[in-house]
């Protein structure tokens, strides 16, 4: 298994992006961690524009923690998991609250994953963990990049594993990635993470 | 490109204020960023300077042309179905239970396709005639558009769909002809339409309305303006009128939600029950 070199103690959210041939592995993450997960995890993946219901409800079956498509200013919380609204795209206000859009779609999606991950690096500067799965397209990889620019960490899906591995493979491409990883060892890299900040948490209180 | 820092953000909502006197300090900032960002690629300007010493001219044309590319105009015929299909059932039934004229206002209307959207409702609700609308939008570019009613015809196939979920039985086609790329709306729906340029930020409130339409605009915004201006659409509407905000917005961190009741949490329609 992989040996991570995690600093808990750094990290205040997780973005993760899919697209095309991520749903499968988006499922067997969210039913692997704890109901309990510390951290905020932000999913921006591409869906049909004009569905609004449906989606959420899917992943939430397996999911150990209910999924909330965010309001508008709304307060991102630890704790949770949040996922981009069909149609809008999902940013990232200083302040740690969520910022919709209906801007111009941006590599064809709204939302877009560049979008999400941008803003969360500006947002969360070092303390932010982008992760990037299957897709199709290149969405992600600019935001992957604005990731690693700010210190935060970088993880893609092992592009061999993917269903599709354009969008992995382009973020490769244009930045450092940190951990090429299995869904499982993203899983495993999660549950790492999780402990070590519980195990902080208990140090230090 | 080098990425853009709030306090450049700040030096251009300043000279904005200063040279044009339009307050853009309390827009959201990632959005805002975002905006400026795109102008910097469609000027292909090397830097945030560049723009800043642009702005500083004082060039009220250069200037309309900046309004009209930070903010964001993108609409849709019927979007949100439901939400409309809630209007035509539940809404506008019980407003016209109880006034025989209606006032209606759509604050930050775009090119107009909401406009539409309302009058075809109304029209296959045979109520249009009763209806007085103002649509209004700080951008006066896109307001022309607005009065035009032409739209490409790329997006009617959206526009359709949209329509066909809200549950239409006319045919949208029924409503514009084409003409090339173009579709090219029947006016006779706008006839009491009237457009006109208000900014939300500082236009305050010019008349009295039995339902607003806010959609889409209030999330550009921080939190401190949606409360401002939301005290502004609570002046603006009749004792028991309606607010309708876009599907991911809400009022429930707002001062003043206590003065409305929510009449349908799913599409976003509140009702004033205080003054
Ligand atoms: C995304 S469009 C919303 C169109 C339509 N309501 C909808 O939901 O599809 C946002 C509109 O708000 C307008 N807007 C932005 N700031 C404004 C302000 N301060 N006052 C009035 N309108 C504003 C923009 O010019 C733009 O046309």
């Amino acid at each position: 298994m992989t040996q991570f070199k995690i600093d808990s103690s750094q990290y205040k959210a997780i973005v993760i992006g899919g697209s095309a041939g991520s749903f499968q592995v988006i499922s067997k993450i969210l039913s692997s961690i704890p109901s309990n997960f510390e951290l905020p995890i932000i999913m921006c993946l591409h869906r049909l524009r004009h569905v609004r219901n449906g989606f959420v409800e899917a992943l939430n079956i397996k999911s150990n923690i209910e999924i909330e498509e965010p309001y508008d200013k709304e307060a991102i919380k630890r704790g949770k998991v949040y996922l981009a609204p069909a149609n809008y795209h999902l940013g990232i206000e200083l302040g740690n609250t969520f910022a919709l859009s209906t801007e111009e779609l941006v590599n064809n999606s709204r939302p877009a994953i560049d979008i999400t991950l941008s803003t969360a690096a500006y947002a969360y500067r070092n303390k932010l963990i982008g992760i990037l799965l299957s897709g199709a397209n290149k969405d992600g990889a600019i935001g992957m990049k604005n990731v690693h620019e700010k210190g935060g960490l970088t993880i893609i899906q092992d592009p061999q594993e993917c269903l599709i591995d354009t969008m992995p493979l382009a973020a490769q491409k244009i930045t450092k990635i940190d951990y090429v990883l299995g869904v499982d060892g993203i899983i495993s890299f999660l549950l790492e993470l999780d402990k070590q900040i519980k195990a902080t948490a208990t140090t230090s209180s | 490109m080098q990425d853009i820092e709030i306090a450049q953000l700040r030096t251009i909502t300043d000279i904005i204020k200063k040279h044009y006197n339009y307050d853009f300090s309390n827009y959201a900032m990632s959005s805002f960023k975002r905006r400026i960002q795109r102008i910097l690629e469609i000027h292909k300007y090397s830097s945030v300077d560049v723009l800043i010493d642009k702005l500083s001219l004082g060039d009220t044309k250069y200037f309309k042309e900046f309004l009209s590319e930070i903010t964001v105009n993108v609409t849709e015929m019927f979007r949100d179905p439901t939400f409309w299909k809630e209007l035509k059932e539940n809404i506008l039934p019980t407003i016209f239970a109880n006034n025989r004229t209606v006032s209606i206002w759509h604050a930050g209307c775009s090119s107009g396709e909401e406009v539409y959207t309302m009058a075809i409702v109304l029209k296959e609700m045979g109520l249009l005639e009763n209806v007085k609308i103002i649509a209004t939008d700080i951008d006066t570019t896109i307001l022309q558009k607005a009065r035009e009613g032409v739209y490409p015809l790329k997006n009617m196939e959206m526009n359709i769909k949209n329509y066909q979920r809200y549950g239409g039985t006319v045919g949208l086609e029924k409503y514009y002809k084409e003409e090339g790329n173009k579709a090219i709306m029947d006016k006779s729906l706008v006839r009491d339409v009237t457009y006109k340029e208000h900014n939300l930020v500082t236009g305050g409130v010019f008349g009295k309305f039995d339902l607003i339409l806010c959609r889409n605009v209030m999330i550009y915004f921080n939190q401190q303006l949606q409360n401002s201006v939301l005290k502004v659409f609570h002046e603006s509407l009749f004792k028991y009128g309606y607010l309708a905000i876009g599907s991911k917005e809400s009022l429930i961190w707002c001062e003043i939600a206590n003065k409305f009741i929510v009449v349908n949490n799913e599409e976003k329609i509140y009702k004033k029950v205080k003054d």
